[in-house]
């Protein structure tokens, strides 16, 4: 009985014919086998029916050319199939290097380990999120309430926060953001200015355009563009260090040594924000106040003056109390949750990733949803 | 030339060459020759550069000086896209099995392979399946690196190096942070691949043992002078050390303790 690979037009082309005559059986191989030639023959299921049983399995190869990896996968599914088929597999008549590679290959591969199956169940999911949104909560409170105990060591003078960390993340937080927080306010400023002009230059009330520049940004757009670009800036850089931190087991190794956490890594970076959100908060008002101003200049007929004069005739004091209070809100609150993302973070490098992007998307939600609570309370209280 | 080097020539010649990152030089005059088929140890004490000369060789670092020869082709003075194409004969494993985290081992394995060949899905995986089984991980094709061991993921590492059939592999630590016995079953891999796949191993490690039992080959360098202070196979070295500094690095001793002891 002979079995054989389907013919082949060339004659370097890989082939194999089993014959099982005589009471042997013979593995003959042929051609050249590469990989790259893409050729590579199959041995079909169950190619051992008509071999005699127990009798070794034997290679002829004196036709074989040259050959790589693809003919070792070729011969352990022979050895796999001649286990199965209990036919022993005589592999010193293949090349030696074959037989070196073939002794690693187990000839029953363990089983290739599996996941659990997924099943789609939107309540069970949705249930994990709510429980899970709820510890994140939790989580996150537990490490504002740790850190708020730091600043209470910081004045008892036992704080294991270092001042040289603070200095430095006071500096990436504050100086080394002022060309982007300029950028950005002064051209939310200029679109204040621009609407503005258009609408109200139809009312004949082009000298309320400072108005409404001067009260937008300082109430509410110098603040919030300033906290959302820091939550993407600062934010996320805060929690790609902490994850890459849990990754290196710097983190493990601050644990086990009793070093808070909360102290060391997290307050700093909390009152870095908290020390810089209220100057960047200023600055932006002035930024975007001065591209309101360019624009009014630029389409209506006003003066430097008369802006100025109109925009702090318009703008009380509290405003700028009101801004200043919620832009330390928004610092702690951008300091603690990328902390907390970053701390909860994996160990792999796209954990760190994961961890970056969740702290900014959390970031400007959170300082958004909270900017609106601030609407009601000032509501409620007047301002 | 005596006829027989002429027959043979080395895989990999490295010659007169200075390794630094910017003005701050780490080795220099490094000469050395790694013959086809051979286990090639790159010793040393910590941070005397054995790392920065195994990423010189595999194309991670430019040397300041000198010359690095494969198969007869300067490797730095040829074409970017040529470095490449002479890179697809390397495989490395990273001391740390450099896995890529966002892929499934079997992906880690086939992306060499679905990049630089035109083999169809079928035989990829085949052979995803072979390069696992030869280490003995083909049960985590599956398996994320996250969910291997530190050894498990070695392994992996090595059968991604393999995957494109290399005529030079190179290991960096392969040893580091495995058991003794994880650590011999990696060497007796090593030796087999080398005489399955007709591989040159070039290898960095501080592993005495390990080295002994497997290296044909090797280059001492030295920390203090920054540069190559013994040439010759790790056992040699242990038996006619060059100096006092190789003696006690070979017999893992210090001069002052031996001197003690008389």
């Amino acid at each position: 009985m002979t079995i054989k690979s389907e013919v082949t037009p060339l004659q370097s082309s890989p082939s194999w014919k089993l014959d099982c005559n005589n009471g042997r059986n013979i593995l003959t191989l042929s051609g050249i086998w590469l990989a790259k030639n893409n050729n590579i023959p199959t041995i079909p299921d169950g190619c051992f029916r008509h071999a005699y049983d127990n009798q070794s399995l034997y290679f002829d190869t004196s036709s074989l050319k040259q050959w790589d990896s693809s003919l070792i996968v070729f011969l352990w599914s022979i050895k796999l199939q001649a286990a199965q088929s209990n036919i022993p597999f005589d592999q010193d008549s293949l090349p030696e290097a074959a037989c070196k590679l073939l002794s690693l290959l187990s000839e029953k591969p363990a089983p290739v380990a599996k996941r659990a199956p997924y099943h789609f169940q939107p309540l069970v999911r949705v249930g994990d999120w709510f429980i899970q949104s709820l510890s994140d909560l939790g989580k996150a409170w537990m490490v504002f309430i740790e850190t708020l105990k730091g600043i209470t060591s910081i004045v008892a003078g036992k704080s294991y926060m270092r001042i040289v960390d603070l200095i430095q993340y006071i500096r990436d937080a504050g100086p080394s953001a002022l060309i982007i927080i300029s950028i950005v306010n002064f051209l939310v400023g200029s679109i204040l200015g621009f609407v503005g002009a258009v609408q109200l230059r139809r009312f004949a009330a082009d000298a309320y355009v400072a108005n409404l520049v001067g009260i937008a940004t300082v109430r509410e757009m110098a603040v919030v563009m300033t906290a959302i670009v820091m939550s993407g800036r600062t934010g996320g850089a805060y929690a790609a260090r902490i994850a890459t931190m849990q990754g290196n087991e710097e983190i493990d190794s601050l644990k086990v040594m009793g070093i808070p956490i909360s102290q060391y890594l997290i307050l700093p970076s909390m009152l870095s924000l908290v020390f810089t959100m209220p100057f960047l908060y200023l600055y932006g008002c002035f930024m975007g106040i001065l591209g309101g101003l360019t624009v009014s200049i630029i389409m209506l007929n006003v003066t430097v003056i008369g802006f100025l004069q109109q925009t702090f005739g318009a703008v009380e004091f509290n405003q700028f109390i009101f801004g200043g209070v919620k832009s330390i809100a928004f610092a702690i609150f951008i300091g603690i949750s990328s902390c907390h993302i970053g701390l909860k973070a994996g160990r792999s490098a796209a954990d760190v990733g994961v961890a970056a992007t969740r702290a900014v998307v959390a970031g400007i939600v959170g300082v958004i949803a909270l900017d609106a609570i601030f609407a009601v309370i000032a509501d409620i209280i007047g301002i | 030339m005596s006829n027989i080097a002429a027959k043979n020539p080395p895989l990999l010649s490295v010659k007169n060459l200075t390794l630094a990152y910017g003005s701050r030089v780490i080795q220099e005059n490094i000469n050395f020759d790694v013959k086809r088929g051979s286990i090639f140890a790159l010793m040393g004490g910590s941070g005397c550069g054995k790392s920065t000369l195994l990423k010189s060789m595999i194309g991670l670092l430019q040397p300041k000086k000198g010359d690095y020869q494969v198969n007869g082709e300067s490797y730095w003075a040829a074409s970017q896209n040529r470095r490449i194409d002479i890179a697809h004969k390397f495989g490395v494993l990273f001391q740390s099995a450099a896995l890529w985290s966002s892929m499934t081992v079997g992906e880690n394995v086939a992306l060499p392979l679905q990049m630089f060949t035109h083999l169809s899905d079928s035989m990829i995986h085949r052979l995803v399946e072979l390069k696992l089984g030869l280490v003995g991980m083909e049960y985590a094709i599956d398996l994320y690196p996250s969910e291997l061991s530190g050894g498990m993921r070695k392994r992996c590492g090595l059968a991604r190096a393999l995957a494109l059939d290399p005529e030079v592999l190179f290991f960096d630590e392969p040893s580091a942070g495995l058991d003794p016995i994880t650590s011999k079953r990696l060497d007796d891999l090593i030796l087999n691949l080398r005489d399955g796949l007709g591989a040159t191993i070039i290898i960095v490690s501080h592993e005495l043992p390990s080295l002994f039992s497997i290296a044909d080959d090797g280059l001492f360098m030295g920390s203090e002078n920054k540069t190559p202070i013994a040439y010759g196979s790790p056992s040699y070295l242990r038996d006619h050390p060059p100096n006092e500094f190789v003696d006690d690095f070979m017999h893992r001793q210090r001069s002052d303790y031996k001197k003690q002891k008389g």
